[in-house]
């Protein structure tokens, strides 16, 4: 395909220019193409579809407008810009443009070993960073034959992180969620809260994100002696707090005149476009890869699967509330699990030795050179492994050729997948809701152009 | 890659099905793509979940099943099953000298962007593809970034005082 003659002009003029990227007005699309873009691919009834021909009506080219939302707008949560046709107040279609945030991050994990690979994911999810990490370290402990042996320690650390990352990333879409609606204190109030269990994370792994902390064979250190400790007292302290956003938000008519109705998503489309996470369960459909394709040691847990009904931006709301709450039902349970032990795979191929050996033991300086400086070589293979971060699956394909660094190194992330459902939740909406139907996605856009 | 080959090997649809790391993998001939790919939908595997490509440029002694011929490129479909809680792997081979597929649009919505991605990214065409253009490189870009033989982008390290 090669870019319009009068867009290259343009392009050459104005700054954001995507050429064909862009949403194409009315005059130069063919009514099959209106047709798909907005929704008529979705396999749907022919009642349905009938409706939308409704919504339709042939506005007329004179009747629209196309306007740019982004890519600096401060609800878009950082770099995507959507393209909206609008008539009056009403959204028509929506296309989102992305790649401003793009740094070719797969492109950069094939020349990191193994071993780095981590402190390069950890960035593409920027809000739950400990979720790339593991399902990186997954992908890889699949590929050396080693994913069955790591430390009981080691795994329900992963999982006590991964839940907590979760809390946190939930607690800060409620801030986000908060401010882009309306209720700005929200937004002090989720940051706050946030800031505690991050306050966890840099004791623990001694960074507030991208920790690089859970590595292929196990987590890079061991907790602090009294983690029981820090955790109980972020357990003591959210139960109220998230009462407090029950009355705050959840109750309050305005908020729920703001979200009810907003942003739907039937089930057959959320399956269609690949959504995942509080998206497909808020149509309804109980699908949580912890529960349906346990890893870890989540089958040993008790939680429920928070489903919505209505497939709108309030039950997307209203499950990741619900799901902090069923994270820290998970979290109580873990406090009591987690075993003693390595907290890290002892194997002398993927694991360096002690700091102390070193000091004493040429071959343990030579092992630690040389693992840090060349990595561990990792059988040749394809793997994919998915496991369910707050924004749904998060998989890693990982494809090796025997050598120290991945061949290709594919993140599935579930933010690129979930924005490309933002058209059908907008379609036939107001402008003024699409604030809200963003929010309701949650979509980080590291991840998505990673 | 590691497929185990019985005396018998495992088909489904007429495909060859391997096993990688316990994971089901299908090889699918480029010309049944999309006869496999709509029985698949058809027998359950609701979502496609992920859709990417590898260009094996530098790998070509890659392990592959005997009958598979290795092409330059392979594209990597991943499945899901929601009913049956099962996943599935379709891996076809592309090559080099004709880069084009069917696009998947018609049977999952979803790929749309996922085969913008893999066009972006390697310059695999998709026959039916309703927009295939650029989604995160610029429109002008020149170049599949994740193709082998494009070099990756490095910033010169100045050392002062170093002779140069």
């Amino acid at each position: 395909m090669t870019p319009r003659e009068s867009d290259t002009i343009i392009s050459a003029a104005a700054g954001t220019n995507e050429g064909n990227q862009e949403l194409r007005s009315r005059s130069e699309l063919t009514a099959k193409e209106v047709m798909r873009e907005v929704g008529a691919v979705l396999r749907m009834s022919e009642a349905d579809a009938a409706l939308l021909a409704e919504v339709e009506a042939d506005p007329g080219e004179d009747q629209t407008m196309i306007i740019n939302m982004g890519p600096q707008h401060p609800s878009t949560h950082g770099v995507l810009r959507l393209m909206l046709e609008l008539k009056g107040e009403t959204v028509l279609r929506c296309k989102p443009i992305i790649g401003y945030l793009h740094t070719g991050m797969e492109k950069t994990g094939e020349s990191l070993t193994f071993m780095q690979g981590g402190t390069n994911v950890t960035r593409m999810d920027y809000l739950s960073p400990l979720n790339s990490e593991l399902v990186f370290s997954m992908a890889t402990e699949k590929l050396l034959g080693i994913d069955g042996d790591i430390p009981e320690r080691a795994v329900w650390i992963r999982m006590l992180l991964s839940e907590l990352n979760r809390m946190s990333s939930h607690l800060l879409f409620m801030a986000t969620n908060g401010m882009d609606i309306g209720a700005v204190s929200m937004m002090l109030y989720g940051w706050r809260e946030r800031e505690i269990v991050l306050r966890f994370f840099q004791k623990v792994t001694g960074l507030r994100m991208n920790h690089n902390f859970i590595r292929p064979g196990g987590v890079a250190a061991d907790l602090p002696a009294d983690w029981r400790d820090d955790v109980m007292s972020i357990l003591d302290m959210l139960p109220d707090r998230l009462g407090e956003y029950d009355v705050l938000m959840t109750n309050q008519p305005i908020w729920r005149e703001r979200l009810q109705g907003v942003g739907v998503i039937t089930q057959a489309e959320a399956i269609a476009l690949g959504a995942t996470g509080p998206i497909l369960r808020s149509t309804g459909l109980a699908w949580d890869l912890r529960r349906d394709m346990p890893y870890l040691h989540y089958d040993e847990l008790e939680f429920d699967v928070i489903v919505g009904r209505y497939g709108d931006a309030f039950d997307r709301y209203a499950i990741r509330l619900n799901e902090i709450r069923e994270s820290m039902r998970i979290v109580r349970q873990i406090l009591d699990r987690v075993p003693r032990g390595d907290y890290r795979i002892q194997d002398k191929k993927v694991t360096p030795p002690p700091r102390a050996r070193i000091d004493e033991s040429m071959e343990a300086l030579i092992h630690h050179f040389k693992i840090f400086t060349e990595g561990f070589k990792v059988p040749e293979g394809e793997v994919y492994v998915a496991i369910e971060s707050p924004r749904g699956e998060v998989g890693c394909y990982i494809a090796s050729d025997g050598s120290p660094t991945p061949y290709r190194m594919h993140v599935r992330a579930p933010s690129f997948v979930n924005v490309q459902a933002l058209p059908h939740m907008m379609r036939g909406g107001l402008v003024a809701d699409a604030v809200a139907v963003i929010s309701s996605v949650d979509p980080v856009l590291g991840e998505v152009d990673r | 890659m590691s497929t185990e080959e019985s005396a018998t090997p495992a088909t489904l649809f007429g495909c060859l099905l391997g096993d990688s790391r316990g994971q089901a993998v299908l090889f699918v001939p480029k010309q049944s793509y999309m006869s496999t790919m709509k029985n698949l939908v058809d027998n359950g595997y609701e979502m496609c979940v992920d859709l990417t490509a590898v260009d094996f440029l530098t790998h070509a002694s890659r392990t592959l099943p005997d009958s598979i011929a290795p092409e330059r490129f392979e594209i990597v479909v991943n499945l899901l099953s929601l009913s049956k809680r099962e996943r599935l792997r379709v891996r076809v081979q592309v090559s080099e000298s004709d880069p084009l597929i069917e696009s998947l649009f018609d049977l999952y919505p979803g790929t749309e962007a996922m085969e913008r991605e893999v066009f972006d990214m390697f310059g695999i065409s998709f026959s039916g593809h309703p927009d295939l253009t650029r989604i995160l490189m610029p429109e002008d870009w020149q170049g599949h970034p994740l193709r082998k033989d494009y070099a990756q982008g490095r910033i010169p390290v100045q050392f002062k005082g170093a002779a140069s």
